[in-house]
């Protein structure tokens, strides 16, 4: 069972969505409907399923409704139809109360502009999520000093948001988010306020936390890049409607539609694709007209990056090998230019 | 699908009745005046036989809502004159007991007070708190008689802001939160700013009688409409993130406001009650004139006598009360901004 499943949501907004609602379901395009009936249509039948323990990366450009989707796992937003399952339960059925009290267990969120409550100190805003539990207060500030540290802001913990850097305060909104130990972690758009040098520094740190916590997180992001190096499964949407569902290789070697090719086309292939995806197959690779002297063995997940020098220069052969150093196939220069060539 | 028409049926109705209300309203007024006149014409024949009512404004083209004013106040007098009584002794009661306390104190006891108020409330700033100090002893300095006056003045000022938060503070925070409400008492606002002091003023003295109390109400009235408005877009303003932020923690409506909305609108209330204040000592020299003694009084006593020297002495020691409660409103908001804007 998937940790959170999200079945045929729409999502409507105006005066009366559900008026609307037919329209859409028939197909209607987003300006269509916007010129008929002066709705906008946010989402458009988007089904999606994450596993436990997950990177998805929900992309798409500002306006194709990344933003709304997220909102509706933890029904900041309400759904004009479909449901969104979460363990199993559907979010949309909890009432007023059960949906608080699933919000401070389940799950918490990391924003784009940081959403750090200006009049509370670093050591309050990270216990934020506990004070709302009503977990006294010393034993909050112990919890939130452990998340402080893990994210490196020792030291800071008396200043106010307002004092600190960009970066900085968006540590203390991934600790505020991570405090109160939740299952799933939302990040809408969290790193693209950075700039790129502190963006790609808190890329890494966030898959260095998620290999210790394994959380379910759910990243929303506009830039490709980010996507394809934080992605397990990465979710293109366009227009409110979702383009493609794929691996970070699937979405550059098979994108959908021209939405999707536009996105990739410009993208370093070498730091995405492994050594696994590009490789022909050991039963297939004719092995004859290998020169064993100049052979060199390379995990199956090493990045093309670290190999294209080696047969460029060398004229060498890869042989790929799997965990268990069991030979799995070849790379030469043949695969190599393959998956290098930008699709049309 | 009966919902669904049900729903455009209740759209309908609702449609043509804010399309008819008001013609229906129209007419019946005019019938009504027309009926109530006591110079109308013998018949309405006569109207469409002699056009010269078209040349000066009729007299039966009169709508009788100073009879309606003046019956609906004298049954409402009658009746429920006596629940005024009991406010008007409170009021005055209060009132009394804060002068009482105030005159009993030596007068250095009570600009040591406005000192240490201002200096704790600005953050320990030494100038904003001498500047003070010094502006509050020329009160007296400009005239020995001035300082009970400016007692008495505060005395009523002080009681009236304090009715102001109570009645300001949770109406806009109503406000902020239902915009049906909001709709509603925006235009009552403007009305309460804008209708000539007098106006109420005079039903004041005949509810509580001449004096201070009536004063209170008319500075309550005049005075309350920036703190709402401020209290209002305080929390309307804080950032939607921020809100999203307690939300997706699951902090319900109640967290939300104590532990964010109100704390984050705090400048802006200030600033409010601020505002509140200042529009309050403008009305202490109208006041005068339905016998509230104080500062006020004096302003008055210089015109009547001619006396021009006299008149601006009283008139700079308002200026030097509002100064003494500007900065001690002032300062605590400033404070607080600054906190969470530190300059960059």
């Amino acid at each position: 069972m998937s940790k959170i499943e999200i079945n045929n949501i729409y999502k409507i907004f105006g005066p009366n969505p559900q008026q609307v609602m037919p329209m859409v379901k028939d197909g209607a395009s987003k300006e269509q409907v916007m010129e008929e009936t002066g709705h906008t249509v946010g989402l458009d039948n988007v089904s999606l399923s994450i596993e436990e323990g997950e990177i998805f990366v929900c992309m798409g450009l500002s306006g194709s409704g990344k933003s709304t989707l997220i909102r509706h796992i933890n029904r900041l937003i309400d759904p004009t139809a479909g449901e969104v399952l979460v363990n199993n339960v559907d979010v949309c059925s909890l009432d007023e109360k059960e949906i608080l009290e699933f919000r401070k267990k389940t799950m918490s969120m990391v924003f784009q502009r940081f959403g750090l409550f200006p009049h509370k100190t670093i050591i309050e805003n990270v216990a934020y999520g506990l004070e709302i539990q009503e977990v006294p207060e010393d034993q909050r500030h112990e919890i939130a000093q452990g998340q402080i540290k893990a994210v490196g802001l020792e030291g800071f913990e008396h200043q106010y948001p307002a004092q600190l850097s960009g970066g900085m305060q968006q540590r203390v909104g991934l600790a505020r988010a991570l405090a109160t130990n939740p299952e799933i972690l939302l990040m809408d758009e969290a790193f693209s306020a950075l700039d790129p040098l502190i963006r790609s520094e808190m890329q890494n740190q966030l898959v260095e936390l998620q290999a210790k916590l394994k959380k379910t997180i759910v990243f929303i992001t506009h830039d490709l890049d980010e996507s394809l190096k934080l992605g397990d499964h990465i979710g293109i949407l366009n227009g409110g409607r979702l383009v493609q569902v794929g691996k970070p290789e699937d979405i550059i070697l098979n994108p959908a539609d021209d939405y999707v090719k536009a996105f990739v086309k410009d993208v370093n292939r070498s730091k995405v694709l492994r050594a696994r995806t590009i490789m022909t197959k050991l039963d297939k690779f004719d092995k004859s007209s290998v020169n064993p002297s100049s052979t060199y063995k390379y995990d199956e997940d090493t990045y093309i990056e670290d190999i294209v020098p080696k047969v460029l220069k060398d004229r060498s052969t890869i042989e790929v090998i799997d965990k268990e150093g069991m030979t799995t196939g070849f790379i030469t220069s043949d695969e190599l230019s393959v998956a290098l060539t930008k699709t049309k | 699908m009966w919902a669904l028409f049900l729903n455009t049926i209740i759209i309908m109705i609702r449609k043509l009745l804010t399309y008819f209300t008001f013609p229906i309203i129209f007419v019946w007024l005019l019938v009504v005046s027309y009926n109530s006149s006591k110079r109308k014409p013998d018949s309405v024949m006569e109207l469409l036989t002699d056009p010269s009512w078209l040349y000066d404004w009729p007299k039966w083209l009169d709508i009788p809502l100073m009879k309606w004013i003046n019956d609906g106040f004298k049954v409402f007098n009658e009746k429920y004159g006596i629940y005024f009584e009991v406010i008007n002794d409170f009021l005055l009661g209060a009132i009394l007991s804060l002068k009482k306390f105030l005159i009993v104190l030596p007068w250095p006891v009570v600009i040591a007070l406005v000192v240490a108020i201002v200096f704790f409330s600005s953050g320990r700033k030494l100038g904003t708190t001498i500047f003070v100090g010094i502006c509050t002893f020329f009160i007296g300095f400009l005239h020995p008689k001035f300082w009970d006056k400016a007692i008495e003045t505060t005395s009523i000022m002080i009681i009236g802001i304090l009715i102001c938060i109570i009645i300001g503070i949770p109406l806009g925070i109503a406000m902020a939160r239902n915009n049906k409400l909001r709709n509603a008492i925006l235009p009552v606002l403007d009305l309460m700013q804008t209708i000539p002091s007098f106006c109420y003023l005079i039903p004041g003295i005949m509810l509580f009688g001449l004096g201070a109390v009536p004063a209170i109400i008319a500075t309550v009235i005049y005075a309350v409409p920036p703190l709402v408005r401020l209290t209002d877009l305080g929390i309307t303003l804080v950032d939607t993130e921020v809100i999203e932020a307690a939300e997706a923690f699951g902090a319900s409506k109640r967290q939300k406001l104590l532990g964010v909305q109100l704390p984050l609108a705090l400048p802006n209330i200030m600033q409010g009650i601020n505002q509140c204040t200042m529009m309050a000592l403008a009305m202490v020299v109208i006041a005068s004139m339905i016998g509230t003694r104080g500062l006020g009084d004096e302003v008055l006593l210089g015109l009547q006598q001619l006396n021009v020297g006299k008149a601006t002495e009283a008139g700079l020691a308002i200026v030097l009360l509002a100064i003494v409660l500007d900065r001690i409103t002032q300062a605590y908001g400033k404070k607080i901004q600054d906190r969470n804007q530190p300059p960059k």
